[in-house]
């Protein structure tokens, strides 16, 4: 049985049960990386130019840690867009093409290009010829495709339900301990509640869903006893719901999302602060995060931190910034 | 309405021309200088790319110098730039400026918006009218393309240091006063007359040929990349821009049929290293360093604003591309911080690898 690498990073968090349930219907074997530790962070960071956003070179250290684990092909899909007018970031456009010219020696990459800005037929095609090398059955290519959508939705649902990404693709398997977890993650269950106190956490989700890079800004925050909001946790038709008023549409998937999520939660939903996560030479961020500031502060009522994370972020420092802000948010409250 | 624009290479020399032909007022920004700049930076998101920041600093200064209407340009992504406009509407607002900001893009919706803009940037004018203002302008670019390509061709044979530089200034101006086509036709002929009046000196080697490539503004805009192909050709370069305003005009605003093969031949070329559109020019610029190593130039000189992600793309990809193809690249990744002295010694240190590269070939030609 052939294996595939596939990097715990990057839009992992957003597709990787779909894509583990598409390649092992054609009767593969899945190898992830392992978690994020400093010696993959130090080896992308080796490979990668200094401008190159944190999350990037995050992904080289995965696919270095890839190469070592015996798979026969490593899968770095070109995302060039997931919706209908919308693009992802230039880098993911790029992205099978920068691995293969910055690192030697690698298993063949999987040539797979999902284009869902235009017609859905060219993507189909090249969904086709993915599956063509693995199995001649063009059914069970349908079937794969299928149940993946399948497995895609059921996981975007649970996220919905209030299950953070690392709840349902890194912890038990057993259902009812998910959601004990999952409860307590968000600090409901046992742990000792400071009553009311939401605070969203907005930012792309492999920044802040990899504990090592975010600093384990989720543990930290529930730790004060914080309730988080994520991106996730947000309808799609609500993150629409909060980009309908500006003059013009987003045309970054993620920015739309951190944007619409921004602007939804500061008109619809009462929370109390808002930790905006952004990594250094984020090249949409830059002006969707600014835009996000701009706006929360016209409106004056709720409080934004703007995090900016790189691999030269300490600890500490985000201890310290996150602690004075959850200080400051409790006075503001108890003081009203 | 008292109209401007931020600044980029010559680009202000045609725009003023549309606007007071049609009989608007115009408020060019003062030319771009360390203020500019500075006022820029000091508004703007802190990691956004460069030319954001100077097009800020262009439209304040507009803006105090009277200036009510901003015209700018948009897109639909994935680059950056698309969403430029809204960003600095939302900073020049909180600045407190009472202004319009209007931006010409491709529409999202109907053709009819757009229309309607232009219409009343025309002030109101027939659409006949406008046409031949287009023109003209139009017209006013290509005469400035051609003498820009004839100076750099002609810089590295200069007697005097900078007597290129002189002249072909002047004709510049010759072709900013011209408004109709009989005029531009006569500024372009004198201009070229001026240039090549040129003292030239006869050098004992060709000189060296060096392309650049890379982000639009950084390619075009002078101040923001450091004067590089003045300086480069007066260490006796011969330069080759592969970015010009007309034939990026020509390659993306005209209709298909008009259109050069070029790009399809980027596209082709760039196969294998960059399989795929990435916004901005990031596919330029690995295509255009084939081409260029195709025609036997000696070097590319790679120009990006700081944290650019088409061109990082690009970046990351060209080393490879150099080696396979044996021509010596140096990238420069600029921004405000970036300062003349250690860009022009690696400028220096890069030309001379590639006048010793050259220089050994040809002795070993010679044996």
């Amino acid at each position: 049985m052939p294996a595939i690498g596939i990097p715990r990073a990057l839009l992992y968090y957003d597709y990787y049960p779909a894509w583990k349930k598409f390649f092992e219907e054609l009767g593969l074997e899945v190898v992830l990386s392992d978690k994020t530790t400093k010696t993959i962070l130090d080896s992308g960071v080796k490979v990668a130019l200094d401008e190159t956003c944190l999350p990037v070179k995050l992904f080289y250290g995965h696919v270095d840690n890839l190469k070592n684990k015996g798979i026969d092909y490593l899968f770095v899909p070109r995302l060039v867009s997931v919706e209908k007018k919308r693009y992802l970031c230039p880098k993911f456009l790029g992205l099978p093409n920068m691995v293969e010219s910055l690192m030697e020696e690698l298993p063949p990459l999987l040539d797979f290009k999902m284009d869902l800005s235009r017609k859905k037929r060219e993507f189909y095609k090249d969904l086709y010829a993915l599956g063509r090398k693995f199995t001649i059955n063009p059914f069970k290519i349908c079937l794969a495709y299928r149940k993946a959508v399948k497995e895609l939705k059921r996981y975007e649902e649970k996220m919905l339900a209030g299950f953070t990404p690392l709840d349902c693709l890194e912890r038990g398997e057993g259902e009812n301990r998910e959601k004990k977890e999952a409860a307590i993650s968000l600090g409901e269950g046992k742990l000792p509640v400071e009553e009311n106190l939401r605070i969203a956490v907005l930012g792309h989700s492999y920044n802040l869903n990899d504990p090592y890079i975010s600093m384990d800004i989720y543990g930290k925050l529930k730790k004060m006893g914080v309730k988080i909001i994520t991106r996730e946790m947000i309808s799609p038709s609500a993150q629409m719901e909060g980009i309908k008023n500006l003059r013009k549409d987003i045309f970054w998937t993620f920015g739309k999302e951190i944007m619409g999520s921004a602007l939804y939660l500061l008109d619809k939903e009462k929370i109390d602060g808002v930790v905006l996560v952004v990594s250094f030479g984020c090249g949409p961020d830059s002006l969707i995060g600014e835009l996000v500031e701009r706006i929360y502060k016209r409106h004056r009522n709720i409080p934004l931190l703007f995090l900016t994370l790189d691999e030269h972020s300490g600890e500490a420092g985000i201890l310290t910034r996150l602690e004075a802000f959850v200080d400051m948010v409790k006075f503001k409250k108890e003081s009203a | 309405m008292k109209i401007t624009f931020p600044h980029m290479g010559s680009l202000a020399v045609p725009l003023k021309t549309i606007f007071e032909e049609l009989g608007q007022e115009v408020v060019v920004p003062p030319s771009i200088t360390k203020k500019t700049v500075t006022l820029g930076v000091r508004h703007s998101p802190e990691f956004a790319c460069f030319p954001l920041k100077v097009n800020i600093g262009n439209f304040i200064e507009a803006l105090e110098n009277g200036a009510d209407t901003i015209i700018m340009a948009g897109g639909v992504g994935p680059c950056r730039f698309g969403y430029y406009a809204e960003v600095q509407r939302e900073i020049l607002t909180d600045l407190g400026y009472n202004f319009e900001l209007i931006v010409l893009e491709p529409p999202q919706g109907s053709l009819w918006g757009l229309l309607a803009n232009i219409k009343r940037l025309g002030n109101h004018r027939s659409w006949s009218e406008i046409w031949e203002v287009i023109n003209i302008a139009w017209k006013q670019v290509l005469a400035l393309d051609v003498l820009h390509e004839m100076s750099l061709k002609i810089r590295p044979y200069e007697k005097k240091k900078g007597a290129t530089t002189v002249l072909y200034e002047r004709a510049q101006k010759l072709i900013v006063k011209a408004r109709t086509h009989e005029d531009i036709t006569w500024s372009l002929d004198k201009g070229k007359e001026l240039l090549n009046s040129v003292d030239k000196k006869t050098l004992d080697r060709p000189p060296l040929k060096i392309g650049i490539v890379g982000e639009i503004y950084m390619v075009l805009e002078p101040y923001a990349n450091l004067d590089i192909e003045k300086t480069l050709g007066e260490m006796g370069v011969e330069v080759d821009r592969s970015i010009y305003l007309g034939h990026w005009i020509k390659e993306h605003l005209f209709p298909k049929a008009f259109r050069s093969r070029e790009g399809e031949e980027i596209k082709k070329v760039a196969q294998g290293y960059l399989n795929h559109f990435v916004g901005g020019h990031g596919l330029e610029s690995v295509g255009r360093t084939i081409l260029y190593s195709r025609d036997n130039f000696d070097g590319v000189v790679h120009i990006l604003p700081f944290t650019c992600t088409p061109e990082i793309v690009a970046q990351s990809i060209l080393p490879e591309v150099s080696k396979d193809y044996k021509i010596p690249l140096i990238s420069f990744s600029l921004d405000e911080h970036s300062g003349k002295a250690g860009f022009v010694t690696r400028l220096e240190a890069f030309l001379d690898l590639l006048s010793q590269k050259k220089y050994n070939q040809e002795l070993k030609g010679a044996v």
